[in-house]
């Protein structure tokens, strides 16, 4: 290369702009596509988000929780709160409403009034909704989880919906809770994490049952 | 098997696979530092990049290499995020505003990866993988550079020359971040993380509804992550997102990544030093204090210490996910901010008073045990070198450390490095709190609506990224503070460094006496572990009890 006649200064800027689009290329293109490249390979379903299909339709991610509403009174309204639909399993309570778009938490402090209530007020509406004893509701029922998008619940409150689920959906109660203890997932190897059910799995599952 | 049993296995794997790596990793990075030889594809890059790889440079010189490319990261990831709707994959997402695009480029480029911004909002895929997730290695590299100075300092004598940068960082991002990401992205992608280009796929769900079902090569940014202590999630619920950390496995892994280049530096100095006795100590040190901060934050967790809505709920589950319950949230929560990671699986803003305060406490340490890539191995031995330094005023000669005098010189080289961070977290949370527009960014009010501020400064200035997330931090205010902050917390601290490390190697070693303090025996564990407590439990005192002890005493 002929010698440039750059201040020192200047060609050293140079220089770094030229190892960063080097290092772009290899770390932030071809590494990305590689790792693409395999996964479409070897593993497509959990590349593309393990995605449920119902007719070759995607209706869910097992990985993503959604609600299991009622429809809005008012479809238009942002502020209409959702109504759990007593036929299907309920997930946990979320922060950004199951929107991928909005994974959050709901960040309030241990001692915040605010969350205070909401436990209060979700205590009293899951015992009501479930017809169970307030004080035997379990704390994931309770409690927003950290993405906002938590697809499980422990076994606990899948257990206790399951009549609920049977009485509204005129099956039998032996039926359901068979289909909940199917989708009782111990913990990884024995020791990792918590013992939970998958409620998009529970409830497509819920809706092949006739 | 019972939950207290199953969290306890958890730990012990994690620390099994830790242990295991520690050799081989460690003395592999040594390798890359100290061999002679370039790889074909290295010359490649070198002469790509227009470099000399076959000259060493002062530390002056190896420094004005750093901010030059940094500078020039900060720019670049600035216009990438500026022009993003013209470019591919853009997802229609609209250009970063400037401050927001300012903070970024800047959390990015110093290890930080504070996010105000939500990932599936804002940015669209080329930026995260050819934007971000680039700086996810070459912040790391550049970390794992500046510390590979300081043991050069240590090692050689009488020279000015301390290695030189560009081969220090391209070595480090070929052999060892690169390949690794590469094995262990393949992992999480099996295990559920999601790797496409897709954009937004709208569903019509189970019950009728209808939902956005998101994409993103998210696998490939996952691994580097959590290997290079970055932190940035490609969505803005982090590690917590099911997309991100799909089971209690990958959750591990995501822990074990996170921990595992910081744990092996102490081999990779003791190997270069000469003495492994010398990386143990300083292991033992990281151990002690990460081992001590598992316990407290995981005891205060399931027994919701001064937790009203923990009791009220029947545990401390808001914020945290079933599928990894109580033991596995704190494990990641105490690893990601005793390293400057800063991912998150759950929402550190709702865990309990002494949980949440002591991962505040844990960043405060100056991520040191391990800390982030790099920059933790060189936290601590600015900190051996305060701690050697008070031995020898004990018994009143002049203290040595490997072998090198620590004189004056070298004491204010020390001095500044440790009174850098504070300085930024405590100005800036005073600043901020004075300010009544900055202090309505808030969540929540009184003693835990100050621990937001204090989390966020703490966070920038050590490098970080984590938050108490509560906080309204996307405005134009808190995005120039803390970018300031982050650049401000990881440059000066190098510069220091690197100073330190040129003012070592132009010594001549003293010879070991029977005078000389050994410091690689149990009792100088003691005594670092010590003296990092006392500095930094003396240094912010003050503002813990004001957040998170006044929150937890009411």
């Amino acid at each position: 290369m002929p010698p440039l006649h750059l201040p020192s200064l200047l060609r050293q800027h140079v220089s770094a702009l030229r190892m960063l689009l080097v290092f772009t290329v290899v770390t932030g293109l071809a590494y990305p596509l590689a790792v693409a490249g395999v996964g479409r390979l070897a593993f497509p379903h959990q590349a593309d988000g393990s995605l449920l299909e119902d007719h070759g339709r995607p209706v869910a991610s097992s990985l993503i929780g959604q609600n299991f509403a009622l429809p809005k009174k008012n479809p238009t309204d942002p502020q209409e709160a959702l109504r759990p639909d007593p036929e299907w399993f309920q997930p946990r309570p979320s922060a950004g409403g199951y929107d991928p778009l909005n994974s959050t938490a709901s960040n309030l402090g241990p001692s915040s009034t605010t969350l205070l209530d909401s436990i209060g007020e979700r205590r009293a509406a899951v015992a009501a909704f479930d017809g169970v004893p307030p004080s035997s509701v379990p704390v994931d029922a309770l409690t927003a989880s950290g993405s906002g998008l938590d697809p499980d619940i422990s076994p606990a409150y899948a257990y206790e919906q399951a009549a609920r689920v049977a009485r509204t959906r005129g099956l039998s109660a032996e039926r359901v809770v068979h289909l909940v203890a199917e989708h009782v997932r111990g913990r990884e190897l024995g020791f990792l994490g918590e013992p939970h059910v998958d409620v998009v799995e529970l409830n497509e599952a819920l809706s092949k049952v006739r | 098997m019972n939950e207290t049993l199953a969290g306890w296995l958890q730990i012990l794997a994690l620390v099994g696979a830790l242990a295991l790596s520690y050799r081989p990793l460690g003395d592999w990075i040594a390798h890359c530092l100290t061999t002679s030889r370039h790889l074909r594809v290295e010359r490649a890059v070198y002469r790509a990049g227009g470099v000399n790889a076959d000259t060493e440079q002062t530390w002056a010189g190896y420094l004005r290499g750093v901010l030059a490319f940094s500078l020039v990261s900060v720019l670049f990831l600035y216009g990438f995020q500026r022009v993003q709707d013209r470019l591919l994959l853009s997802l229609g997402m609209k250009p970063v505003s400037p401050d927001q695009a300012f903070n970024t480029a800047t959390s990015f480029v110093t290890n930080t990866n504070w996010q105000s911004y939500s990932g599936e909002s804002t940015m669209g895929h080329l930026v995260q993988m050819a934007g971000l997730a680039v700086q996810n290695f070459l912040s790391a590299a550049v970390g794992i550079a500046v510390v590979a100075t300081l043991i050069r300092g240590f090692t050689r004598t009488k020279t000015d020359h301390l290695g030189n940068f560009w081969v220090d960082l391209t070595r480090i991002t070929l052999r060892v971040l690169l390949p690794l990401s590469f094995v262990f992205a393949i992992v999480l992608l099996a295990a559920g993380v999601v790797q496409n280009f897709h954009g937004v796929q709208a569903v019509t769900t189970i019950a009728g509804d209808h939902q956005s079902i998101t994409g993103g090569p998210v696998a490939s940014q996952e691994a580097i992550k959590e290997l290079g202590t970055n932190g940035g999630g490609f969505y803005n619920a982090n590690s917590a997102h099911p997309f991100e950390n799909p089971t209690a496995f990958t959750n591990l892994l995501e822990i074990y990544l996170l921990l595992v280049i910081p744990f092996a530096l102490p081999r990779t100095f003791g190997t270069m030093v000469g003495d492994r006795r010398q990386g143990y100590a300083l292991l033992a040190v990281m151990g002690v204090i990460w081992a001590a901060s598992v316990a407290v934050v995981t005891a205060n967790e399931l027994h919701s210490v001064s937790s009203p809505a923990g009791h009220a709920a029947g545990g401390m589950m808001e914020g945290k996910e079933q599928r990894f319950g109580i033991w596995a949230s704190a494990l990641f929560a105490v690893s990601t901010t005793l390293t400057s990671c800063g991912a998150i699986n759950s929402a550190h803003d709702s865990y309990t008073p002494g949980g949440g305060g002591l991962l505040i406490f844990n960043m405060m340490l100056g991520e040191i045990a391990p800390g982030g890539t790099g920059s933790g191995l060189y936290g601590i031995l600015v900190l051996a070198i305060v701690a050697v330094f008070v031995a020898g005023l004990m018994v009143g000669r002049t203290p040595e450390y490997l072998g090198k005098k620590l004189g004056s010189r070298e004491m204010k080289f020390a001095s500044l490095y440790i009174l850098t961070t504070p300085a930024l977290v405590l100005v800036g949370a005073g600043i901020a709190m004075a300010l009544p527009g900055e202090r309505a960014s808030m969540a929540n009010d009184g003693a835990h609506g100050f621990s937001e501020v204090l989390y966020a400064f703490t966070s920038a200035a050590n490098n970080n990224g984590s938050a108490f997330a509560g906080l309204q931090a996307n405005t134009p205010w808190y995005n120039t503070a803390l970018g300031l902050v982050m650049v401000f917390g990881r440059f000066l601290p190098m510069i220091f460094v690197l100073a330190l490390s040129g003012a070592l190697a132009g010594q001549r070693p003293v010879p070991v006496t029977a005078g000389t303090l050994p410091t690689h025996r149990p009792q100088f564990v003691g005594l670092l572990t010590g003296v990092i407590l006392i500095v930094v439990g003396l240094t912010y005192f003050p503002a813990l009890a004001l957040g998170p002890l006044a929150e937890g005493l009411r």
